[in-house]
């Protein structure tokens, strides 16, 4: 009889998940949202988001074969492709096609391939790519426009969004700025935010993403529905989103509470913007967040009053991008502080005593 | 209201929650259903002298002898140590190296038998109608001269943890009969069809503790053993058969003391310390048949599973029977590249043939098919936090795998590497299949032989500077007696002198 020769430890069983089971997951729960942003902005948007997926893939299949790793494994896992799906959706959906190639290159080849590849990415690679995009192109990548969705007959036909995408075409008959945007721009001009958020804030229309926005930004129902998702199939914690959406609500409340004509509620921090994209898809990437529970948690409250304090008082209208990337910034030393307590030893690592329950120590 | 007053009460016997753990799949029921049948006799039997944790023991029998059945065959060496005792009548024919049953395949010393086929039993055996009058002490040297090891696989010889009263405050025996290793049916059997022996033997090894109580656990995914156990134990008030839940590692001895009595063992310590001893099911049935029929440790119940193995069985397999003699017994090998392995597939040990003998800690002999295994592709560490999530000793085992790949060991150990209780739990569930396990282990394996290598050379060095403390001794007192010598001479001299000037 033939023998396989033996492997040098257990387990010799597998749970069966993968990096690319991971992958297809999160892919899946960003369809609604996707599809939804797609139909509403239509010919243009598709372009854009095409652009972006084929210019992650090449990247990285150009980087892998420069460090000469095998490109199937590594290819296939869809952690690329994954990358350019979310900067896409976090882009103005009628940016020219070159600041999709010029994102997918910066994110795969400069935020993620340098660094060694996958796991190895200390910030996450799309947001890097968008804050380098709005810090480098702020003409092109704060002008956002009204939906238009497939069919209506505002809708740009296929030959007038080739145009669009080339940026030869001018989008100002159809722009018009964000709600964080207007809000922003209406309060540092000194109205009252009454009168601001009845002319431009309609919590329905933002949950269900009636609204103009980013690609993918818009339908803030949609993609909390994927988000719940992917907590029931295990693929992100809870932590995350809860305390990053549970500080950002708690903030808003407690600052409106205080001054209504100064700072909006929380429905509409936790509906606008990039919040719920933010919160369930890119605070939770694995590589550049912490591996504890109460990591994650610290992770999560962090980004939460980053985005608040950024949306408040800081230079820019939205600042889920950048309160993620300093997040990232501080995960090591999240990791090296906050660890789970070993079975049998106390939180600073020596043994139990006898007698002691664990939770008198906790 | 009553309903709601039963519900917010507390139960007895509450489960308290254990931190991390996996569900695998189980695939008890390739051999569940089957009953515990007798091995016929192989044409040879080969007993290890190493077969439990402790010193090898010494051999009392020559090459040409010949021995009964149960007769002892090498005597236990210093206090952690077994003996070993002949599985069937019949004559030794060798006492050699052999490979023995160890992922290295490395040789060991072995005495063989070749069975006469009489089962002639030994004469001195002593059985003993009422255990309960024994003095404790008297049942652990039973349960000592039996060779009876922690047969869960730990091997520990079960006579060291009988007498663990003298040491420590104990109040609970829990007998482990969790069994959370995927495919295991062994102790599953072992309760459905011997529950009164299962029972006798913990009630009589509560005694040699002096323990008054005796819980039962019991996965719920083992309803008939849990069922034979309840009423095998129905007449016992001091024995409480517990269901838990169904989650890999319930099985550890630490985390199903938790689950019971939710507590913590600490860290490097027994679960003596929480005064509870644990034991498997199969060792209370060894000690039941030690003490009543005076039988020693001389077969056990050996599960053979896997997608390979054409038949899986329960097996009352004679001590030392070749592993391929199982196999064939079950209709041999299904698949061409069958993985053989001893024990469970989470914490098992790699066969490397199946010319091996069986021992006292082999539990099961699993032959798994290419699709049962791992793929085995690894791919990057994500960070991902799952095996975190999962670890039931509350480590970081991504991190103690990115150092101990850097070659930072002392760094892992740092880390709680030595707290790492090796289920095996954060590679079975890795999406990136990291060899987190074999990484600890290997990390484990090489700090131990590290800290022996570093203990032999400072005896040596201690060794050495007594040596040259000892000559410069011998030097100086011959530097001393020779101007001693001088000293006497002189003043011998001196003395002549002033006798002849007078």
């Amino acid at each position: 009889m033939h023998i396989a020769p033996p492997a040098i430890a257990g387990p010799f069983v597998h749970g069966g998940a993968s990096i690319a089971r991971d992958m297809r997951l999160v892919m899946l729960a960003l369809l609604p949202a996707t599809l939804f942003g797609l139909w509403q902005f239509g010919w243009p948007a598709l372009l854009l988001f095409a652009v972006t997926l084929a210019t992650v893939v090449v990247t990285e299949a150009l980087c892998l074969w420069l460090a000469e790793r095998p490109l199937r494994p590594f290819l296939g896992d869809g952690s690329a492709l994954l990358t350019g799906w979310l900067l896409a959706l976090s882009l103005p959906p009628w940016a020219p096609w070159w600041i999709g190639v010029i994102g997918g290159v910066i994110a795969i080849l400069i935020a993620k391939q340098v660094f060694g590849g996958i796991g190895q990415n200390p910030f996450n690679p799309a947001m890097v790519a968008r804050v380098a995009l709005l810090i480098a192109f702020p003409v092109e990548m704060t002008s956002f426009v009204t939906p238009a969705p497939l069919g209506s007959d505002a809708a740009p036909g296929l030959g007038a969004a080739l145009a669009i995408v080339q940026g030869g075409a001018p989008i100002d008959a159809y722009s018009g700025a964000t709600t964080l945007g207007v809000v922003r721009t209406a309060l540092d001009q000194g109205e009252a935010l009454g009168g601001i958020l009845g002319a431009s804030f309609a919590p329905l229309d933002a949950a269900l993403g009636l609204h103009g926005g980013s690609l993918g930004e818009t339908s803030a129902l949609l993609l909390l529905l994927g988000g719940l998702g992917l907590i029931l199939t295990r693929v992100i914690g809870w932590q995350i989103p809860a305390a990053m959406l549970g500080t950002l609500a708690l903030l808003a409340t407690v600052m409106h509470l205080h001054d209504p004509t100064h700072y909006p509620d929380a429905t509409y921090h936790l509906l606008g913007g990039a919040t719920m994209l933010g919160a369930f898809f890119i605070a939770t990437d694995p590589t550049t967040s912490p591996v504890s529970a109460r990591g994650r948690l610290i992770f999560g409250a962090g980004c939460g009053l980053l985005v608040y304090v950024i949306r408040t008082w800081a230079g820019y209208p939205e600042g889920v991008a950048f309160a993620v990337l300093l997040m990232n910034a501080c995960t090591p030393v999240i990791d090296h502080y906050v660890r789970p307590r070993i079975h049998g030893r106390d939180r600073r690592g020596r043994p139990l005593v006898g007698a002691e329950s664990p939770e008198a120590r906790r | 209201m009553n309903a709601l007053r039963q519900l917010l009460r507390r139960p007895a016997n509450r489960i308290h929650s254990v931190r991390g753990g996996v569900h695998p799949d189980d695939r008890k029921a390739l051999a569940a259903s089957a009953p515990i049948t007798e091995l016929a006799l192989p044409a040879r039997l080969d007993l290890p002298l190493q077969q439990h944790i402790g010193a090898s023991a010494a051999p009392l029998v020559r090459k040409g002898q010949r021995v009964a059945k149960g007769e002892p065959i090498a005597r236990a060496q210093g206090p952690i140590s077994a003996p070993l005792h002949a599985p069937t009548s019949g004559r030794v024919i060798a006492i050699a190296e052999r490979p023995a049953h160890h992922p290295s395949g490395l040789a060991m010393p072995t005495i063989s038998i070749e069975p006469d086929g009489e089962e002639r039993w030994y004469g001195a055996l002593t059985p003993c109608d009422d255990p309960f009058a024994l003095d404790p002490g008297a049942i652990a040297e039973r349960v000592a001269a039996a060779g009876i090891v922690g047969l869960g696989g730990a091997t520990f010889p079960a006579a060291v943890k009988l007498n663990l009263g003298a040491s420590h405050p104990l109040h609970t025996l829990v007998i482990n009969g969790a069994e959370c290793e995927p495919y295991l049916t062994c102790d599953d059997r072992l309760m459905r069809e011997h529950a009164e022996a299962v029972i006798d033997g913990a009630r009589i090894m509560a005694h040699a503790l002096g323990v008054g109580g005796i819980l039962v656990a019991i996965e719920d995914n083992k309803p008939e053993a849990a069922a034979a156990i309840e009423t095998a134990a129905a007449g016992f008030d001091a024995i409480t058969p517990i269901r838990v839940p169904t989650r890999y590692p319930m099985g550890s001895e630490r985390h199903l003391v938790q689950a019971l009595i939710g507590r913590e063992t600490p860290a490097r310590a027994l679960t003596a310390q929480l005064g509870v001893v644990v034991h498997n099911p199969a060792t209370a049935f060894a000690v039941h048949q030690a003490l009543r029929l005076g039988q020693p440790l001389i077969a056990r119940v050996i599960t053979l599973s896997g997608a390979a193995i054409a038949r899986p069985a329960n097996l009352w397999v004679p001590l030392g029977t070749p592993v391929e003699t199982l196999i064939a017994h079950c209709g041999g090998l299904t698949e061409e590249d069958a993985r053989l392995v001893s024990g469970g597939p989470m914490m098992g040990q790699p066969l490397p043939s199946p010319q091996v003998p069986t021992t006292k800690g082999c539990n099961a002999i699993l032959a798994l098919g290419a699709a049962e295994r791992a793929p085995g592709r690894t791919m990057p560490c994500t960070r991902c936090g799952r095996c975190v999530e999962v670890c039931p000793c509350g480590l970081v085992p991504l991190e103690l795998g990115a150092h101990i790949r850097a070659g930072d060991l002392e760094g892992a150990a740092e880390r709680g590497l030595h707290d790492c209780l090796g289920c095996g739990s954060c590679a079975y569930t890795c999406p990136s299949q990291q060899p987190l396990a074999q990484y600890i282990a290997h990390a484990k394996g090489e700090l131990a032989a590290r800290e022996r290598a570093r203990r032999k050379q400072a005896e040596t060095k201690a060794l050495a500077e007594r040596r040259t403390a000892r000559l410069e001794a011998i030097k100086r007192a011959k530097r001393e007696a020779m101007a001693k010598r001088k000293r006497e001479a002189a003043r011998k001299q001196a003395e002549q002198q002033t006798e002849t000037e007078h």
